[in-house]
């Protein structure tokens, strides 16, 4: 009950927050929920550590801009046409990846990333070190203007919306149950007859989809795709967040995103420090508060409930 | 022999493939001596490499010790700091999920990459070569320096290999590596060595450091450009391999710098490519014993 009253709050605070803060900053917030959600659904409840999940983001905002540059389609179909090409990078990668266990995956996966990385670099279409600029955005479904800020931010939220509720749906089926029984206990699932090979790589194709369409939104929230997105910052950036919000936890990723975007927005002014600081609390989080923010909250609620009974 | 491409090209080529083999060779056995004993995947790695150059540089301009003496000092003050980092970060979490380990490195190298960057900003500091002049082989010049990191890098990874598999010291790393209670119960004391051999990896990082110094510009990215090669590296001789390590090292360096001859584009994506082919090949490592090892 108290989840369904914090989802309620969490919701209404983002349908009033563009009166308050900056939307583009916002925007950037959801864009991260939807990414990090993204490699909390890999790590958070398969365990598998991507240690490249920018390149589908920053292929995806590439492909998402380039469409939208050559063609004169929907903004709905460029964002959809990332999320594909995420979602079959993903499969591909994972083909790949999935053959070595552990702790090798995130090596693979980080690795594969940088030659991403170099591809895109010397691809004529991404315009190289410069980047992808100007990239319009469209009408959405053909008639829909959404081209201020304001008015884009709530198409934002709506498919964020919709992507918690697809990072729901699949956590709790039976297929999310037998993605946290591999997590947990692979040799066991593998004797009960289940194939996890094939159970991580559609999970890592679900989760590339998704990092996919996080990267498409991207390059129509800030109208240009660069090398950044790509890099392996980035792809370090989201594993920061879902760790300080809480990994395995659907709440986590959201409140990771919120705090680090928040904390970048401020740090910016004093350079390094930015990334020191990141360094310094995901630190202390892997040596202390490894629940994270929303997991260690939930355990004082419930330490709380459990003394208030006695 | 090959139309259009010249000895010199050739020959100038395969010395810098060569040389950046040396620094994947070193760079990826320490990763492989760590994680052979601490399934530790040390990110770090890029980050103590780093450090080692910068220390060689600040030794030189802040007290004047030339290379020579740098080359000790500097490994022997990051494997400390490996020791330190050791104790306070790996030891607490070596109990639970070996990716906590890599995350946690990752950590500190961003920490130790920032500070650098805050201090002496992100471009290149030079260090001049400690043996100019060279020598002139006919086909190619080949200077001193390379040279003398050839060799020396090629002694330090037979050596460290001799250690390892061939002596007593290196027999107990391998037996802790296998049973560390059994090892316990002899009467060594496994955490100790534990902490002395990440200590020991780590200042191979430092070494490399040091030598590199002279030949690639002392920036506080040197390390971790190089780390994702290293990661490559590791990935295809297979995990824990020492002597599969150095061999890859060398063999990627040597590839790579005959792509830059025949085919100058591919040069940055050769390595990958070749570790995506050995994935779907030979999933267990090129040199890897241990099926999934």
């Amino acid at each position: 009950m108290s989840r369904y009253l914090g989802l309620a709050a969490i919701l209404v605070l983002a349908l009033i927050a563009p009166f308050f803060v900056y939307s583009v900053t916002l925007m950037t917030i959801l864009v991260f929920v939807i990414f990090a959600s993204s490699f909390n659904l890999l790590l958070g409840y398969a365990g598998l550590l991507s240690f490249g999940q920018a390149m589908f983001f920053g292929t995806a905002a590439y492909i998402t801009g380039h469409i939208l540059k050559t063609t004169g389609v929907s903004l709905e179909i460029a964002i959809i046409g990332g999320m594909l090409i995420g979602a079959v990078m993903g499969f591909l990668v994972g083909l790949v990846a999935v053959r070595r266990s552990g702790i090798q995956f995130a090596m693979i996966t980080f690795a594969i990333a940088q030659f991403v990385y170099f591809l895109l670099l010397q691809s004529e279409f991404t315009g190289g070190e410069d980047g992808m600029q100007r990239i319009p955005r469209t009408e959405i479904f053909g008639f829909i203007d959404l081209s201020d800020n304001f008015s884009f931010y709530y198409f934002v939220l709506a498919v964020t919306v919709l992507s918690i509720a697809f990072f729901y749906r699949v956590v709790h089926s039976p297929f999310g149950e037998v993605l946290k029984a591999i997590r947990d206990n692979e040799p066991r699932v593998e004797s009960l007859g289940f194939k996890p090979d094939r159970y991580k790589l559609v999970a890592m194709t679900l989760s590339a989809g998704m990092a996919g369409l996080a990267g498409g939104l991207k390059a129509t929230v800030f109208q240009f795709a660069t090398l950044t997105d790509v890099s392996w910052h980035v792809s370090g950036e989201v594993i920061f967040m879902t760790l300080l919000g809480g990994l395995g936890t659907l709440t986590g990723p959201m409140v990771g995103a919120g705090i680090v975007i928040g904390l970048n927005d401020h740090l910016a002014q004093f350079g390094e420090w930015a990334l020191i600081s990141q360094g310094v609390i995901l630190l202390a989080v892997i040596l202390f508060f490894r629940r994270g923010v929303v997991g260690e909250l939930g355990a004082f609620v419930r330490r709380y409930k459990a003394g208030g009974r006695k | 022999m090959f139309d259009g491409i010249s000895i010199q090209l050739l020959m100038g080529q395969l010395l810098i493939g060569l040389i950046n083999g040396s620094f994947y060779a070193m760079l990826s056995m320490g990763l492989a001596i760590i994680f052979g004993l601490m399934h530790v995947v040390n990110f770090a790695h890029g980050a103590q490499y780093m450090l080692g150059a910068f220390i060689a540089w600040l030794l030189l301009n802040t007290l004047g010790i030339n290379y020579w003496g740098a080359l000790f000092i500097a490994p022997v003050v990051v494997a400390i700091f490996g020791m330190v980092m050791e104790r306070l970060v790996l030891k607490p979490i070596h109990h639970l999920d070996h990716l906590y380990g890599l995350l946690a490195t990752y950590a500190v190298t961003l920490i130790v990459e920032g500070l650098i960057r805050q201090q002496y900003g992100s471009s290149g500091l030079p260090y001049s070569s400690p043996i100019p002049g060279g020598v002139n082989l006919g086909f190619m010049f080949l200077p001193w320096y390379r040279l003398w990191v050839v060799l020396f890098s090629f002694a330090m990874c037979l050596g460290t290999w001799y250690l390892i598999e061939h002596t007593k010291l290196g027999s107990y790393l391998r037996a802790a590596n296998e049973n560390p209670e059994i090892v316990e119960s002899f009467g060594i004391n496994v955490p100790r060595m534990i902490t002395l051999t990440y200590a020991f990896g780590v200042g191979l990082a430092g070494l490399s450091g040091v030598l590199a110094a002279p030949i690639y510009q002392v920036s506080p990215s040197m390390g971790s450009s190089l780390m994702i090669v290293i990661f490559a590296v590791v990935v295809i001789g297979g995990m824990g391999s020492i002597m599969g390590a150095i061999l890859t090292g060398y063999l990627l360096g040597v590839v790579e710098g005959l792509t830059k001859v025949f085919y100058p584009e591919g040069a940055n994506l050769v390595i990958f490519v070749i570790m995506i082919l050995a994935l779907i090949l030979r999933p267990q490592g090129l040199f890897s014993k241990k099926e999934g090892a």
